[in-house]
């Protein structure tokens, strides 16, 4: 039996994300071409594909950040616990908080290492200072930053070094309890270690989180994904358990694209 | 990435240079056997470094690679079925050592009966040999489903050697000897039908991806029909 948004794939988890004919314009270019998926909740989905393929804007449609771009356009649907994100009663806000991020570039916020966490608590309301010392130090302990940043914390967070400002970053973003956490690359400019301790987190937060991430790394989608989406030219060619994927891909293109004969 | 494709293809190579030497070895200890050459058989003997040290290389070579290139999808299935199948061509070439021993001592003494039924169980396995490393270079899945049919026939002819030695050994006491060594050259043949058979498995695995190693007969007669 298959999902009806996974045809060829069944997975463990129902869908967090259902997505419909989903098409994404840039004025009058089409970066996405008719994608139906079921997204599984408390799982790791992969996405892959060459430069271009249009997996950001695919992962930046999940919590609305391309209507930041003035010529952005989308048509299709994008249920996310059964509501249609783009319907107008949505509060995009609300989205976002729900539907967390993490970009290819830490970007930390000019202020202390302290205060880039206690910002979203505070803008929701909380300002208790035990409450807020309570949830930077749980967020930074499960961004695997705890350690290294605990006496520090009153620092800015621009003098942490790249690595350690990406997991700043993290702990920011999941300190608002999200739901779900978007990652756009989020190890590229990561040394291996650093790149591990992430690979651990996304591993550990797959147990109460839908995680999505973006990767040109195949070996990290192979290590803590799922499932795996493979793009090419704004389509989605295959959504397959992960395992299948890098072992026996149902499409020859898929299949040329991971072992590196594509193009 | 071309020089990957080179890489696979020279593990390719070694593959069949190896397929090829036990394929001889095969031929050479029952020609041993039949012809009662004992120089021959100490021979294949003595050559069977040439198959370990192959084994060998293709093990370090292999492994080297799933290190250096992480490989993927059907890369990954070759390489990893390279690595089984010099394992089983590895056992076969040991098998055929095991003949020429028992080939030595039987040519010591007078021929119990003239060898029909083995020459033909050594033709069975030694095509199954020849066509399962044929397969396994054109990933042709037809070639290596009919191999793994074939064994059956050497299994048959297995059971019809051993009740036919029996007999003798309850004629005559004094052929004891010579009837279970020739039984033990039937069963190291069985056993070499069994490795081709293995590899026949293995190949499968390598073109569908499908592992149907310890399938029933009927489940993979299934498959095939798909
Ligand atoms: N803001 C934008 N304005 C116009 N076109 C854009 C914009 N962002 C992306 N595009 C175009 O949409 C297509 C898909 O881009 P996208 O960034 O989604 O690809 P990607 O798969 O994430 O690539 P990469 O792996 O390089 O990050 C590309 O052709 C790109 O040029
Ligand atoms: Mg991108």
């Amino acid at each position: 039996m298959n999902s009806a948004f996974n045809p060829a794939y069944n997975p463990a988890s129902g869908p967090a994300f259902k997505i419909e004919g989903l098409n994404a314009f840039y004025g009058p270019k089409q970066a996405l071409k008719n994608v139906g998926i079921g997204i599984p909740q408390k799982s790791v989905t992969a996405l892959i594909g060459p430069s271009g393929c249009g997996k950001s804007t695919f992962i930046r449609c999940l919590n609305r950040m391309n209507d930041l771009i003035p010529v952005f356009r989308l048509e299709g649907k994008i249920l996310f616990d059964d509501t249609d994100i783009y319907s107008k009663e949505v509060d995009v806000i609300d989205i976002r908080r729900r539907i967390g991020m993490v970009f290819q570039k830490p970007n930390p916020f000019p202020k202390s290492i302290y205060e880039n966490i206690a910002y979203g608590l505070r803008i929701q309301g909380i300002n208790k200072r035990d409450v807020l010392d309570g949830t930077v130090e749980e967020s930074l302990r499960k961004a695997a930053l705890w350690d290294e940043v605990s006496d520090r914390l009153k620092e800015p967070a621009l003098s942490l070094s790249g690595g350690q400002q990406q997991r700043l970053c993290i702990a920011r973003a999941i300190a608002v309890e999200p739901e779900v956490m978007l990652f756009d690359e989020p190890c590229s400019a990561l040394d291996p270690t650093a790149t591990a301790k992430i690979e651990d987190l996304i591993l550990e937060l797959k147990k109460d989180y839908t995680v999505v991430i973006v990767t040109h790394n195949m070996q990290q989608a192979a290590r803590v994904s799922t499932q795996t989406g493979f793009f090419l030219l704004g389509e989605l060619i295959e959504f397959n358990g992960t395992d299948r994927i890098f072992t026996n891909p149902a499409n020859k293109v898929t299949e040329e694209y991971i072992t590196g004969r594509f193009g | 990435m071309a020089i990957f494709d080179e890489e696979l293809a020279h593990l390719k190579e070694k593959i069949l240079k190896m397929g090829l030497l036990v394929e001889g070895s095969i031929r050479d200890s029952i020609k041993s056997l039949v012809e009662r050459d004992g120089e021959l058989a100490r021979e294949v003997i003595m050559r069977d470094h040439q198959i370990n040290a192959l084994d060998v290389e293709i093990d370090e070579e292999g492994i080297r690679l799933i290190a250096l290139r992480q490989p993927k999808a059907s890369d990954l299935r070759f390489i990893v079925t390279a690595l089984k199948i010099t394992s089983d061509l590895e056992r076969m070439g040991d098998l055929a050592e095991d003949i020429c021993e028992r080939a030595i001592e039987l040519n010591e003494e007078p021929q119990l009966k003239p060898y029909i039924d083995i020459p033909r169980m050594a033709e069975i396995a030694q095509g199954m040999l020849v066509d399962v490393l044929d397969a396994f270079i054109k990933k042709d899945t037809t070639a290596a489903y009919d191999i793994i049919k074939r064994d059956d026939e050497v299994d048959g002819l297995t059971v019809q050697i051993f009740n036919e030695l029996l007999f003798f050994m309850i004629q005559d006491p004094r052929t004891v000897s010579r009837a279970i060594k020739i039984t033990y050259i039937a069963k190291y043949l069985e056993r070499i039908a069994d490795h081709a058979t293995n590899i026949a498995e293995m190949v499968l695995y390598m073109i569908e991806g499908k592992i149907i190693r310890h399938m029933t007969r009927e489940d993979i007669e299934r498959l095939e029909g798909n």
